[in-house]
């Protein structure tokens, strides 16, 4: 029997001989190259964001993906980097994104007015090459438009940025491309940070006891990542009730750069305009 | 010391076949005059043949089924003159515009770059081919020599020093550019030739003819020399076409563009330059041209026919008329000339060719030139002026920027340290939303926006801004941070918002979500 078969197996590769070489041996496919999010906590559990890969943040609103998608940028303009943003309902704050460390002489930002202009904006950035990153906003398109973007279209996002340095990055509220993307992350909001609570006597009758927004805490779950496919102790050990057991990572997200308590009786929560206007890069 | 002389035969009619390669190969003849005395002022050989003479009139010529016939276009022959003294620029740096057909250059030195005379003449005559016309060169010792046997002859000539009057034996006395008056005295005494003028007395006919006989008699013995008197080297780079018929759709129009293009791109490259910007004006047909109006409204018209302009700058000089013609297509799908165009004038602004050398450990960028393309093609699908790089401005009205044109800038690998904590982000809504907002005590407890009705969990407020109140449009609002639950939703959300009150106009609105 194993004579037959080693027979059958050298026939096969004579008969392929000059079209395939091997064909009979498993390709190695290398794992991607991962670059930093950013976001220590999240870094640990995913890797990085993969290169030459769609990888799809989503989550509803509050819950700290637009957060990510700066701290990326930051990281990528700092690396250098030229990144493009394709903003399916220009909602994109260049102010916030500034200080949180984002080169905006190094960030192409498409505006669009609806979902077929992101779509065609980033197949097109993908088709010019040479980014470190295209992200495509969708956290504030409709999620039943969203749904109604064929899988093919994702799996072509996923084939042109394939063989690519580029990192694709897709925020939305739902998880649309599936098993195109090779890493999917969930985000949830958790508790939110206010600073000067409950005071007893407020300085000024106009203002509220809660005076601060100091930001909240958010809990990523990876739904899906091609880098931990090898780790298949990992997920034997925690099958719990027939799912496997997802990572979750949790970090803080801080809104205000400066706290300041003799602000307590001024009106003007705003950052100081040196500080805003400094140029991280 | 060598000079070489560039003559174009048929210059109005090379003019307007540089830009009409096809017609080379057709029967064509030039026309010019006031309209309906048109006369034919220029023909090719395949018209000759065909039995069109010059001084023949436009109802003449067109009895000839297979004749094409043009009008002279003085635009064109400046440009093609233009485009001739450029190639001339890119061989010599000495360079006389002695007439609109003819060039002197002054080849000292030029051996040691070029090589031989011979080489120098056909390296000539294959720059000035690419541009589309077909010319006579003569190299000699004396510059006369040299632009008189251009204009003689066809072939590429070489006078050998010394022997110049062996060239001018059986030329005619014609090619000397003589006067009317002149040529009437030498047809009288019978002298024909150059070798029968400059057998004459020098003295005798100083007498009688004066000092352009001398000259002249210089001249067909080989002996006639003089100084270039050299022009300044122009950079002004424009091409005209003129269309009989006006076309309205973009593919003609784009082959026309591309072969101005070409011409363009070799001008400037022979110069050794680049284009940095290119500025296109279309003159189109008057609406309603073609049709029959009433002669009192025909008269009133105004001469002056609309005109569109399309302008193109580039971040990156370049000399690639391909992408020059793949940004100008873009361009005029997106926004289209309106009309049939009737004429095409295109300028290109010169400027120095790019050379730079990427750094080795910088990470990889996009191609310039690539870029450009690519950010015209997402131009073309969302709008020019909602593509760029946000550049922020000097003032605390919120949301307040500017969109400017992406270009890679001067990238250097820098190290950034890393933020100690990560900072949240926002999200703008773009107009803001208008809200009703429920207030007790002044404190907002219930909020609604978009057709969602939520319950402020935990506010933050009011902050204050305000500016520009020495302006006609000051502003002044109050800025609430909200967490707000919208229990009725599907699923139940909860974000957290910022929503402002505009104490001028006196409306809530929501200016955004963090996120």
């Amino acid at each position: 029997m194993h004579s037959k078969s080693a027979a059958l197996r050298l026939h096969v590769e004579s008969v392929l001989a000059g079209r395939i070489t091997s064909p009979f041996r498993l390709l190695q496919i290398e794992p991607p190259c991962t670059v930093p999010t950013g976001i220590p906590a999240l870094d640990e559990a995913t890797g990085g964001l993969p290169r030459g890969c769609l990888t799809e943040i989503y989550g509803p609103p509050s819950s700290g993906k637009t957060s990510l998608l700066q701290s990326a940028l930051a990281t990528r303009t700092a690396n250098s980097e030229v990144c493009a943003l394709v903003d399916a309902q220009d909602s994109f704050d260049p102010w916030c994104a500034q200080s949180a460390g984002v080169s905006l002489r190094q960030l192409l930002w498409i505006r669009c007015k609806n979902l077929d202009h992101a779509l065609r904006s980033v197949d097109l950035l993908l088709h010019g090459g040479g980014f470190g990153m295209v992200a495509m906003d969708l956290s504030d398109t409709p999620a039943c438009l969203v749904r109604q973007v064929p899988l093919n279209a994702w799996f072509r996002l996923r084939r042109t940025v394939e063989n690519t340095s580029t990192i694709l990055l897709v925020l939305s509220r739902e998880s649309n491309a599936k098993t195109c993307a090779s890493l999917v992350l969930r985000l949830e909001r958790e508790t939110a940070a206010w600073s000067l609570r409950e005071r007893s006597n407020p300085s000024h009758p106009r203002h509220t006891p809660a005076c601060l927004f100091d930001g909240w805490t958010t809990t990523a779950e990876v739904i899906r990542s091609s880098a931990r496919r090898k780790n298949l102790h990992f997920f034997h050990q925690s099958t719990i009730q027939g799912k496997a057991r997802t990572d979750l990572v949790r970090f803080e997200l801080r809104s205000n750069p400066l706290r300041d308590d003799s602000l307590n009786d001024t009106l003007l929560l705003l950052p100081p305009r040196k500080e805003r206007t400094k140029d991280p890069a | 010391m060598p000079f070489a002389a560039i003559f174009v035969p048929n210059f109005t009619l090379q003019a307007i076949v540089r830009c009409e390669p096809e017609l080379q190969v057709q029967p064509i003849a030039v026309i010019e005059g006031p309209p309906p005395t048109y006369r034919v002022i220029a023909i090719n050989r395949l018209g000759e043949k065909l039995g069109v003479t010059r001084g023949m009139t436009k109802a003449n010529a067109e009895q000839f089924q297979e004749i094409r016939i043009r009008h002279r276009s003085e635009p064109q022959e400046e440009t093609a003159h233009r485009a001739l003294l450029d190639a001339a620029w890119s061989i010599s740096a000495l360079v006389e515009d002695a007439a609109p057909d003819t060039l002197l250059l002054d080849l000292s030195g030029l051996t040691r770059l070029f090589g031989t005379q011979k080489e120098i003449a056909r390296r000539t005559l294959a720059r000035i081919s690419e541009l589309g016309m077909d010319v006579h060169v003569a190299v000699s010792a004396n510059v006369e020599t040299a632009r008189i046997l251009a204009r003689a002859l066809s072939e590429p000539t070489v006078v050998p020093e010394g022997q110049e009057s062996r060239f001018f034996e059986t030329l005619p006395v014609g090619m000397l550019s003589l006067s009317q008056e002149l040529a009437d005295i030498l047809e009288r005494w019978g002298v024909t030739t150059c070798k029968s003028l400059a057998s004459l007395p020098v003295l005798s006919l100083s007498e009688r003819v004066g000092q352009e006989g001398v000259r002249l008699h210089a001249i067909a013995s080989g002996k006639g020399n003089r100084p270039l008197i050299l022009s300044e080297p122009a950079h002004h780079f424009e091409e005209w076409f003129e269309l009989e018929d006006p076309v309205d759709n973009l593919e003609p129009l784009s082959f026309l563009l591309g072969r101005l293009l070409q011409q363009l791109c070799t001008r400037i490259a022979a110069r050794v330059l680049a284009i940095r910007a290119v500025h296109v004006n279309f003159q189109l047909q008057r609406a309603f041209e073609s049709t029959a109006q009433p002669a009192r409204e025909f008269f009133n018209a105004k001469s002056s026919l609309p005109l569109y302009s399309c302008s193109l700058k580039l971040p990156i000089p370049t000399v690639d008329p391909a992408l020059l013609l793949k940004l100008l297509r873009l361009r005029l799908q997106s926004k289209p000339p309106g009309a049939p165009v009737h004429k095409i004038h295109m300028v290109a602004e010169p400027d120095r060719a790019r050379t730079t050398q990427g750094g080795l450990f910088l990470p990889a960028s996009p191609d310039p030139q690539k870029l450009e393309l690519t950010i015209a093609r997402v131009a073309a699908v969302v709008g020019e002026s909602n593509v760029g790089s946000p550049q922020l401005l000097d003032t605390h009205r919120p949301d307040s920027y500017q969109m400017q044109k992406f270009s890679i800038a001067s990238v250097t690998a820098s190290v950034q340290e890393q933020q100690a904590e990560t900072r949240s982000g926002f999200r703008f809504f773009r107009p803001p939303l208008p809200a009703l907002v429920q207030l007790q005590g002044k404190c907002p407890t219930r909020v609604s926006f978009q057709g969602m009705q939520g319950k402020v969990v935990c506010a933050s407020g009011p902050w204050r801004t305000s500016g520009d109140w020495w302006e006609d449009n000051s502003w002044q609002e109050d800025a609430w941070d909200l967490e707000i639950h919208f229990p009725s939703e599907s699923p139940p959300l909860q974000g957290f918002y910022r929503v402002s009150y505009d104490v001028r106009g006196e409306k809530w609105y929501v200016r955004g979500a963090y996120d």
